[in-house]
């Protein structure tokens, strides 16, 4: 097969541009703030070991957080300072995307600048200082003149590792709401497109390396006074940056934001809502990967305009319920919830996408088994496997009491291997989702849930607050509403979730509109 | 006898008049508590060469390093040209006196030539003017101005690189010149070779020089007076003949190696080879 002719490069590519200069913004910007916060730090700590122990020890600990975590964290940590800016200053920003990823990675950025520049500074010979100071230096001449030069190689490895750090580690924000290079790994994930994958890991790695060996030349041009050298390397990065800021500013102009989480559906969906809103001579753009309990938020806060979520999913992680109601009685009082965040409920898509404990056709049949309570017999000599949330949800607890279920094992997987794994046996039973295209693929079986204890899990178009009264925006995404069968979207979800040119979220999602429209 | 360089002879045996350096009641302590200087007095002519001779742990380098307020004294006063320097700017003092630094202690990511221009360039001394100096000053300690100028120190001798380290500390034209234990690295032709040059830079050139050194031989071959210290206290000054009478048992003691040194080296060297 030819690489450079399989259209699944011809879409990565199309969407480069974006995604590598908003990567490159974001890792820029975050290391210009690390380094003007670590740098004077570690000036400061240099002659006062208790700051010293306790910077790096701080450092430290940063660095032992994951990346996707820290991201994940600044979030709510900036919606708790916008909604303060707010009420204190009148001033609101946005603590979507750019802002919690800047500094996260500016943090991040922080330990190898810090003990570089402390390490080196501390390394320049003792009677080298002195001799600076015998000659006449002030202090700030003795550092500038004689201590930085001589510790600039091994300050300059923490710029360049931390360089390295921040391009890798900004992948990770995309469920945060910033485009990145990770958009292309994070979809590719969803959708079992390892060729995206693949072209993202390449991406930030030549991005990544191109970088440092900037840095290196004007490391380079700095040691031996050449000008060209500082000059050409910074010259570089200046243009990339400038060249980042281009696509921004053309791409500014699209009226409507349309978000997605992190799992196939979403991205079909996504797709499918852009493409009604272009249709309709409205232009749009998604924000792709985001967080589940990023989205939600994100749309109150009307960074994003449109997304499609789950009723039972609102119901316990925003609205914080936990009785379960009826299909009909719980999307009512979902209604009266999500008014109070004045997020509009356009209407339902017609199909549900639950949790449901999924298990190979055969051996259901040989155990004899239909619903959760046959399976509840066997639970002591099987193991389960759900995604990363599912087993700390309130409908695991539900289901384990309402039941009785102990399984001998329980692991957590990324969504799309669990069917695989059912289906080879690798575990025994799985928490599925019904509108999973992979369980008619694997020859799976939902079981029945003859007491309820899962609840309803319809798709939900939801409005930002700002589009309450936009008629254009809800005319152009109205037909939508009912006509999508959880066949349907099984279908959909299956097509989305090959490896051909075919099973692009865009592709599906036009194969999807062919088939609801007639 | 080993090349003894002849001395000015205005100065030869007596003492000073007027002090150029002075230091009275000096103390410094450091936490420990180690008294470092212990209640010194002493004062050193213009044009002098004195030499401070002692052990580790004597004092010695602590007293040089008050002198240009590298450190601040507890106690006494030090006086320059009749100016306590508790008043003065410690940067500028600095800049005035030249200062000869163990092993050279050059900048290794400068140029010899930038080495030498140092002080000059932070008085604010013009580039070109800088240029002129340190090509008379690279004459001056007989190093070959195109070979050397743009050389980086890591590409010079131990010896070549205390003399760029003497032009250094006579970039800036001083009257005084502080040398922290400069030869004692060097081998023995080399340090021969450069002491004398040196001394007979002081005398062409006026200066007046406060060296520190543990060996007295170099003491006794390169200075007009030469001052003992031990365990902070100075315990003995005077001209080499002045030291030789002297009763303290550690000078004796100390003055009497070189003689002792000479005639087991006599003793094991064959007639024919002695001078």
């Amino acid at each position: 097969m030819n690489l450079l002719s399989d259209p699944r490069v011809d879409e990565a590519l199309s969407h480069l541009a974006d995604y590598l200069g908003s990567h490159l913004r974001v890792s820029i910007a975050a290391l210009a703030l690390g380094l003007v916060v670590s740098f004077p730090l570690a000036l400061a700590a240099r002659n006062s070991p208790s700051l010293r122990n306790l910077l790096l020890g701080l450092a430290s600990v940063v660095q032992t957080v994951p990346g996707l975590a820290l991201l994940a964290l600044f979030y709510p940590l900036l919606l708790a300072l916008a909604a303060l800016s707010l009420r204190w200053f009148g001033l609101s920003f946005s603590a979507f995307g750019f802002l919690p990823a800047v500094l996260a990675l500016a943090l991040y950025s922080m330990l190898p600048v810090l003990r570089n520049t402390i390490t080196g500074l501390n390394g320049v010979d003792a009677s080298l200082i002195e001799a600076a100071k015998g000659v006449g230096m002030t202090e700030r001449q003795a550092l500038t003149m004689v201590e930085l030069p001589l510790a600039l190689p091994v300050i300059m490895a923490g710029i360049r590792t931390a360089a390295v750090w921040v391009i890798g580690t900004a992948t990770l924000s995309t469920p945060i709401g910033q485009t990145s290079l990770g958009n292309y790994i994070f979809a590719g994930l969803q959708t079992q497109n390892w060729v995206l994958v693949v072209f993202g890991c390449v991406a930030a790695a030549v991005l990544a390396l191109a970088v440092d060996q900037l840095l290196a030349l004007i490391e380079n041009g700095l040691r031996r006074r050449s000008r060209a050298r500082i000059g050409i390397g910074t010259a570089t990065i200046a243009l990339m940056v400038g060249a980042s800021l281009l696509p921004s500013l053309a791409g500014s102009s699209a009226r409507y934001v349309i978000g997605a989480k992190t799992f196939t559906e979403q991205y079909v969906l996504a797709a499918l809502l852009g493409e009604r809103l272009q249709a309709a001579g409205l232009s749009a753009t998604s924000r792709a990967g985001l967080g589940s309990s990023v989205i939600y938020e994100a749309l109150k806060n009307g960074d994003i305009d449109a997304y499609v979520d789950y009723s039972g999913t609102l119901w316990a992680n925003q609205a914080h319920h936990t009785e379960q109601l009826p299909r009909a009685a719980l999307l009512d009082a979902l209604k009266q919830d999500l008014a109070r965040d004045k997020v509009t409920l356009l209407g339902e898509l017609g199909f549900e996408n639950a949790y449901a404990l999924v298990m190979p056709r055969k051996t259901a049949e040989t155990l004899g088994i239909r619903s959760i309570a046959d399976l509840a017999r066997h639970t002591r000599e099987m193991s389960i496997a759900g995604d990363y949330e599912f087993f700390s949800r309130p409908e695991w607890a539900a289901l384990r009491d309402a039941y009785g279920l102990a399984f001998r094992a329980q692991r957590q997987m990324q969504p799309d291997f669990m069917y695989a794994a059912v289906a080879s046996g690798e575990v025994d039973v799985i928490a599925g989702y019904t509108s999973d295209g992979l369980i008619a693929k694997y020859d799976l079986v939902v079981l029945d849930d003859p007491r309820h204890a899962i609840p309803p899990y319809d798709a939900i178009l939801l409005l930002a607050p700002k589009r309450s009264g936009d008629r254009a925006l809800q005319d152009a995404l109205r037909p939508l509403l009912g006509r999508i069968d959880i066949a349907t979207m099984q279908q959909a979800n299956l097509r989305a979730s090959g490896s051909d040119a075919e099973s692009s979220p865009q592709a599906v999602a036009r194969w999807l509109w062919s088939r609801i429209s007639k | 006898m080993l090349g003894l360089t002849p001395r000015p002879p205005a100065l030869k045996g007596r003492m000073p008049r007027t002090s150029l350096i002075s230091y009275d009641r000096v103390r410094k302590t450091f936490p420990g508590p180690v008294v470092a200087v212990d209640d010194v007095s002493l004062a050193i002519a213009e044009g002098e060469f004195l030499a401070i001779v002692g052990g580790s742990g004597s004092g010695k380098t602590t007293l040089l390093r008050l002198t240009n307020r590298l450190i601040a004294l507890d106690g006494g006063t030090i006086r320059i040209g009749g100016e306590d320097i508790a008043g003065l700017e410690p940067v500028a003092l600095r800049r005035r006196i030249g200062t000869v630094f163990q092993n050279g202690a050059l900048f290794p990511h400068m140029t010899v030539a930038a080495n030498i221009g140092i002080t000059p360039r932070l008085l604010g001394t013009p580039a070109n003017e800088i240029a002129v100096r340190v090509d008379e000053l690279l004459d001056l300690v007989q190093l070959d101005r195109k070979a050397y100028r743009d050389r980086l120190p890591d590409a010079l001798s131990g010896g070549q690189r205390q003399r760029v380290g003497v032009a250094r500390a006579l970039a800036a034209r001083p009257r005084i010149v502080l040398m922290d234990e400069p030869f004692g690295a060097l081998d023995p032709l080399t340090r021969d070779a450069l002491g004398r040059d040196y001394r007979a830079l002081h005398d062409t050139l006026a200066l007046t020089t406060l060296m520190i050194t543990h060996d007295i031989t170099e003491a006794l071959l390169l200075a007009d007076r030469i001052a003992v210290m031990r365990g902070g206290r100075l315990i003995a000054i005077g001209t080499p003949a002045e030291l030789a009478a002297s009763r303290e048992p550690y000078v004796a003691e100390l003055m009497t190696t070189p003689r002792r040194q000479a005639a087991r080296l006599a003793a094991l060297l064959p007639e024919s080879g002695a001078a």
